[in-house]
């Protein structure tokens, strides 16, 4: 084991990837000897080459156009999108391009070696185009896998089963988190199982989900509602998609309560898909109207982030008032 | 004259702007309209053999589409793209390359597919969506992939095929295989900005791709001459890339054959990524959606028919000796009757069977998707005479 923060572990994770085969390129905008704006492929170019890790030219659109045309080669391709707020040009490329090459070639063709990492999220004093969390736009679209991890352990194992996964991954990445997150690493090469929620605390009262970064506020608000006498089951949904409907389910008809809660806007968020499906699976086990707290219908202010940023604190009320319902 | 070390350019001390039409690219053209060698040109290599599949290839294509065409028009199939006009542009780059070279088609380039070896039987079976197709029915007519004959399946959003090429051929590259990437795209298609990014990308990267564009004139309606570019077409956009460049006859078989042979070698020895501009006409509509008599001329049509690339093509294989009249018109019979036979057999195959519908979202079905399945498969017991192609067989097992 190693204590390794959130950026060193998918450091770590792409050169393990990069030793293991030889046909996994790592790219992206600034990626290459110069290591990435976050650093995250720092050293992958002075050792496996500049073929293997490499800059390309900005343009999100030909990055993921480039990675659909290596990966359909056989290639694994890890195309690094600097910012989560910048995927958009490559929406195309991913939602109808990714996402289909295997079902619309009736499987003559695949782009499975797919990998795209991307930093998400707020908190970071980022404004409107370093803060987003645009996960539901894509979990729209079948074909994707969705992974969103919390800490450097999970981070690691993700992104190892993302990059050898013989489906098209979005891997992203929580920045606040690159830094703040430190724990203990296996230096080994291990995989976590995509698809599979995790339980972080269990509980009896009330089930408690989040995913990435916001986790953390999760974990945060059970332990205020615990000095309350609040058993809190803390889940980590992990992937988005496909999600692991069972293990939700399963909590939720064990304590009659879900709170969800996402950093992305409400309207339309993921936390309202899991809120719809939960409701249909658990419905005589409800003991309360299912709630998500989750970011404003508003683009990610700066000056009134921390207002809007959800917080343990909107987690925490969220719980009681589900509690006292 | 001074120079500028850091950007190693020439100083000028008066202001000086290059003109939007400085770069004209000239045509190269071997095989003239009536069928002979220009004078001056070289007629590239070619056996017997090679010229008679070329041939047969055009013929069999122009049969297909026309016979296509008329099926739509009767309701046997949904829709349909025809490549009329542009044979030579296709079947002829396709007959330079090595047949483990990938295509990457746009979804006019059926010629090049015909001539990789894609039988009459699997044309069909693509066009009628029926379960022996290799696309699994699950595309509009005319989207043809198949991995065996390495012609990566057709998709309907335009240009993203080009920096799928570039990475393709990157790919290629690093496994050092002695391959490259072809990539068709038309005039109207390098407005979308996957173009301009593939071909940054693949010059910057120097990959064995060769981009081919056939610029035939028209967007579905919108003319290419002054409404989707203002300068000379498309070739100088490769040289501003940085990047081999060349502009052809995309009529004339021998210009087609001979550019990309050229751009072959380059690619493959060199990494050296061509850009090579077809100039044709797309002598029937966009597709059967669309009439062109509503935005162009006869006049215009006219004077394009009399390019016309088969026409062309044969006049010289007649002047070999290598083909009569006679024989062509028996070769077009015989072709015209398996295409009738093969259409006729493929419209009676049943479409895949339900099951095939959540099979490779992924490469295998998750929990939810199978659950999806059963509660579909439920409401098709339920109301069978709703859903008459899938019913039938819903619980047959013979999927």
């Amino acid at each position: 084991m190693a204590k390794m923060n959130l950026l060193q572990a998918i450091n770590n994770a792409l050169d393990i990837a990069m030793a293991k085969s030889d046909k996994v390129y790592s790219f992206g905008e600034d990626t290459g000897a110069f290591g990435g704006v976050f650093r995250a492929t720092s050293g992958l170019t002075e050792k496996y080459g500049r073929h293997r890790n490499f800059n390309t030219p900005l343009v999100e659109q030909g990055i993921l156009g480039f990675a659909n045309g290596l990966a359909s080669q056989g290639s694994y391709a890890v195309a690094e999108i600097q910012f989560g707020d910048y995927i958009f040009p490559a929406f195309d490329q991913i939602v109808n391009e990714s996402a289909k090459f295997r079902y619309r070639s009736g499987d003559e063709f695949n782009v499975g070696g797919l990998t795209i990492r991307t930093p998400y999220g707020g908190g970071i004093a980022g404004g409107h185009y370093h803060s987003q969390s645009p996960e539901a736009y894509f979990a729209h679209t079948p074909g994707l896998k969705i992974v969103m991890p919390r800490n450097p352990y999970m981070a690691k194992g993700l992104l190892l089963s993302a990059i050898f996964d013989k489906n098209p991954v979005l891997f992203m990445e929580p920045k606040r988190l690159y830094r703040a997150s430190v724990g203990e690493v296996p230096e080994e090469e291990y995989t976590l199982e995509l698809g599979k929620a995790d339980v972080v605390k269990e509980g009896k009262d009330i089930t408690v989900l989040a995913w990435g970064a916001q986790v953390e506020m999760a974990e945060k608000a059970a332990e205020m509602a615990a000095k309350d006498g609040i058993d809190s089951e803390v889940i980590d949904l992990v992937s988005i998609l496909p999600w692991d409907v069972d293990t939700v389910a399963e909590s939720v008809r064990k304590t009659g309560r879900l709170v969800i809660t996402q950093e992305a806007p409400i309207t339309g968020g993921f936390a309202s898909e899991v809120a719809a499906t939960i409701q249909d699976e658990c419905f005589l086990y409800l003991e309360s109207p299912i709630a998500r707290v989750c970011g404003l219908d508003t683009p990610y202010p700066l000056s009134h982030e921390k207002e809007y940023f959800v917080d343990h604190l909107k987690v925490y009320e969220a719980i009681k008032a589900s509690m006292t319902y | 004259m001074a120079k500028d070390k850091q950007h190693q350019l020439d100083i000028v001390t008066k202001p000086q702007f290059i003109d939007g039409s400085a770069l004209k690219i000239p045509m190269l053209q071997i095989l003239a309209e009536d069928g002979t060698i220009r004078k001056g040109a070289e007629q590239p290599e070619m056996d017997k053999e090679l010229a008679l599949k070329i041939f047969d290839t055009m013929q069999f294509i122009r049969i297909l589409d026309e016979r296509m065409i008329a099926a739509q028009r009767q309701g046997r199939i949904s829709f349909y793209l025809s490549s009329l006009g542009e044979e030579a542009a296709s079947i002829g780059s396709a007959a330079a390359l090595s047949d483990d070279d990938m295509i990457m088609g746009q979804y006019r380039e059926q010629g090049a597919l015909a001539f990789r070896g894609f039988t009459v039987e699997q044309f069909m079976n693509q066009l009628f969506s029926n379960e022996r197709d290799l696309g699994k029915g699950r595309q509009m007519p005319v989207h043809y992939g198949c991995a065996e004959l390495n012609f990566m399946t057709i998709a309907s959003p335009l240009a993203t095929q080009i920096p799928q090429a570039t990475g393709y051929a990157y790919g290629q590259k690093m496994d050092k295989s002695g391959n490259c990437t072809i990539c068709y795209f038309g005039e109207g298609a390098a407005s979308e900005g996957d173009f301009h990014a593939a071909l940054n990308m693949a010059a910057v990267y120097k990959v064995p791709a060769i981009f081919f564009c056939r610029n035939n004139g028209y967007a579905i309606s919108t003319p290419s001459q002054g409404e989707q570019y203002a300068g000379d077409g498309i070739a100088p956009r490769g040289v501003a890339y940085g990047m081999k460049t060349i502009r052809v006859d995309g009529n004339d078989l021998f210009a087609v054959y001979k550019a990309t042979q050229m751009a072959r070698k380059l690619a493959v020895e060199e990494n050296e990524p061509v850009l090579i501009e077809g100039m044709s006409y797309r002598m029937a509509g966009h597709s059967t959606s669309d009439d062109p008599t509503g935005y162009r001329t006869r006049e215009e049509e006219d004077a394009w028919r009399a390019k016309d690339p088969v026409v062309r093509f044969q006049k010289w294989l007649q002047n070999q000796g290598w083909i009569s009249e006679d024989e062509a018109q028996k070769n077009y019979d015989e072709k015209k009757a398996a295409v009738l036979a093969a259409l006729k057999s493929a419209e009676t195959v049943p479409v895949p069977h339900i099951d095939e519908i959540i099979e490779d979202v992924y490469d295998t079905p998750p929990k939810h998707l199978k659950k999806q399945l059963e509660a579909l498969k439920a409401h098709i017991r339920k109301y069978p005479e709703a859903y008459p192609k899938t019913a039938s067989r819903i619980d047959g097992g013979d999927k």
